[in-house]
């Protein structure tokens, strides 16, 4: 029983940790209807602002923190002004958009290992010390309660600013119909880099958190896959859709590895992700997309 | 640089042409997006391999059997992802390539995530050019064929297609196995070339390239992916000097395409006598006329 609380835990660590960055990719589909693959890299940015705000200029952590959630904010908003924009006022069709965000997302992932910092692993300073919580006979780290909450939190944030705000209206609007929010007055082009650098700032979070559960290296954006797979699983568009897909994905995937093997667990992220598309193509909550022939 | 080093060099542009050939004639004249073609490679390999290797079996006879291992599994792929719509069918393939590569990785028979050394190595600049050249002959049949018109207006339309009578899910189903047999036959030259296989090779960002591939020359243009497969091949090649730049620069550089010229190189023309003979005659009729302006 304890074994089985143990995962239990650990996935819904993780799982928050995926709904972090599963959300970003929502937030842009639902408005744009194409999969930014250039999140992962927006993530990685995000990791190593963190890092070296707390290593190399020895800021504090609350501190460090926000200032890689910033950062990656402005970045995802630049990204979406060079690589996006000149293609959304062409309307181009979708896999330009994909393809375009798959190159940023080599840019992103390559300047990095070319730049000075290199491909190696960096570990996080250890902020919340080591000792974990224990509760029942369960141990509980720090660190995961922590991931647990920032991200229980800023999650909490964003559905406050969608669900009960003007921009928030003007994003469900959006996400609703593009077009006829733009004749409705929304001032749409403001909305899409809102939502992108929304997105930006989950990312960011995502990203320090990761990297401090795990370690920072240039192709940590390649976890993105697995957020993205949670995001197709809760219904690509929907963001309680994402979380909740995110959460069991992350539970799914540690009782895997904890219960049958640790080889399995990328695969059975897989074959769910197949399962999905052909059982149920718009996830457990997805919106219903229409055939646009 | 040596002969050698360019030889090399030219063998694997070849086999990227082969890949990228049958990812054209999905994504390129059928408008269906493919993120799992590195998959079908994988499968092409290690069928190949096996035949070579455990059948026993001459180099071409395994190499045809390595395709008809691709186009037998994209055929249960296809029918379960080519209902699916737009972004979902990417994703889709996307989810088979990547769950192709983590079963082989588990599969001991074929030397799991350690690999397969010790395959004979057997593809040369020879074979690679022929095949490479039988690839381009069949698909430009192919394209200039009613089915080719076919697999165009599937692309362009597909709602009014199905409404003439063109089966649009048999026409899908073509395309996608076509693609994943010479998918299929690139894999197992290359696995031949190495002589080592291991499902690291065959990762997601091969796909990827693949597809960027396809598009950089030009969606809809034969002669666009054979010169996209050898300019992005030996591109990055002739950027060595540049070390670990050179992938900054070529992220830079999809990106700058997509949003300078979206046609891509070729913008959907072919390389043709008659289209070059054209572009002659027009040449000259222009800066004849423009002389002839300039008498007077």
């Amino acid at each position: 029983m304890s074994v089985f609380l143990q995962q239990l835990i650990n996935g819904l660590s993780i799982g928050s940790v995926y709904a972090l960055m599963a959300v970003g990719y929502s937030l842009v589909y639902s408005i744009m209807n194409f999969s930014n693959f250039a999140h992962g890299g927006v993530i990685m940015i995000g990791s190593y602002i963190g890092f070296f705000a707390m290593t190399a200029f020895e800021i504090p952590f609350a501190t460090a923190f926000c200032i890689a959630a910033l950062g990656t904010g402005l970045l995802a908003v630049i990204i979406e002004r060079i690589a996006y924009s000149p293609l959304r006022r062409r309307n181009a069709p979708f896999l330009y958009f994909i393809i375009s965000a798959m190159g940023v997302s080599i840019f992103l992932e390559n300047i990095i290992i070319a730049s000075p910092i290199g491909p190696t692993f960096r570990t996080y300073p250890k902020v919340f010390g080591t000792t974990p919580f224990i509760v029942g006979g369960v141990n509980i780290g720090r660190l995961d309660v922590m991931m647990f909450v920032i991200s229980a939190v800023s999650l909490m944030l964003l559905i406050f600013i969608i669900e009960k705000t003007r921009t928030g209206m003007g994003i469900r609007a959006s996400a609703y119909n593009l077009k006829a929010s733009a004749l409705m007055g929304v001032n749409t082009d403001r909305i899409i880099l809102i939502v992108f650098g929304l997105g930006g700032i989950l990312a960011g979070i995502a990203g320090v958190l990761f990297g401090m559960k795990y370690t920072v290296y240039p192709q940590i954006g390649n976890i993105t896959l697995k957020s993205f797979i949670a995001a197709v699983f809760g219904g690509l568009g929907s963001l309680p859709g994402a979380v909740i897909g995110s959460i069991l994905l992350g539970i799914i995937e540690t009782f895997t590895s904890g219960y049958l093997s640790s080889q399995f667990r990328d695969l059975i992220a897989f074959v769910l992700l197949i399962l999905i598309l052909v059982l149920r193509p718009r996830g457990l909550m997805g919106k219903i997309t229409e055939d646009k022939a | 640089m040596d002969w050698f080093y360019v030889k090399g060099i030219l063998i694997l542009s070849g086999i990227n042409l082969m890949a990228v050939l049958g990812l054209s004639l999905l994504t390129g004249f059928t408008g269906l997006f493919s993120f799992g073609h590195a998959g079908f490679m994988a499968i092409g390999a290690y069928v190949t391999a096996m035949g070579t290797m455990k059948l026993g079996l001459p180099f071409i006879p395994a190499l045809l059997l390595g395709a008809a291992g691709a186009a037998v599994v994209s055929f249960f792929i296809g029918r379960l992802t080519l209902n699916l719509k737009g972004d979902y069918f990417c994703i889709a393939t996307l989810g088979f390539g990547e769950a192709i590569r983590l079963i082989l990785d588990n599969v001991q028979y074929f030397g799991g995530a350690r690999g397969w050394p010790g395959l004979p190595v057997v593809t040369n600049l020879t074979t690679v050019v022929i095949v490479d050249v039988i690839g381009v002959v069949i698909l430009a049949n192919i394209i200039r064929s009613r089915h080719g018109r076919n697999f165009k207006a599937i692309r362009e339309e597909e709602m009014a297609s199905q409404t003439i009578g063109i089966n649009v899910f048999r026409y899908k189903m073509a395309a996608l196995m076509i693609s994943a047999a010479y998918a299929g036959v690139a894999g197992g030259m290359l696995a031949h070339l190495l002589g080592f296989i291991q499902p690291k090779m065959f990762q997601f960002i091969k796909s990827t390239e693949l597809t960027i591939t396809v598009i950089f020359g030009g969606l809809g243009s034969i002669s666009g992916s054979v010169i996209g497969a050898l300019v992005l091949t030996s591109l990055p090649e002739l950027l060595r000097t540049f070390a670990s730049w050179r992938l900054v620069v070529y992220g830079a550089a999809v990106v700058f395409i997509m949003i300078s010229r979206p046609q891509g190189l070729m913008g959907g023309t072919e390389i043709t006598f008659t289209n070059i003979k054209k572009l002659f005659s027009r040449f000259f009729r222009a800066s004849g006329e423009k002389a002839g302006g300039g008498g007077r």
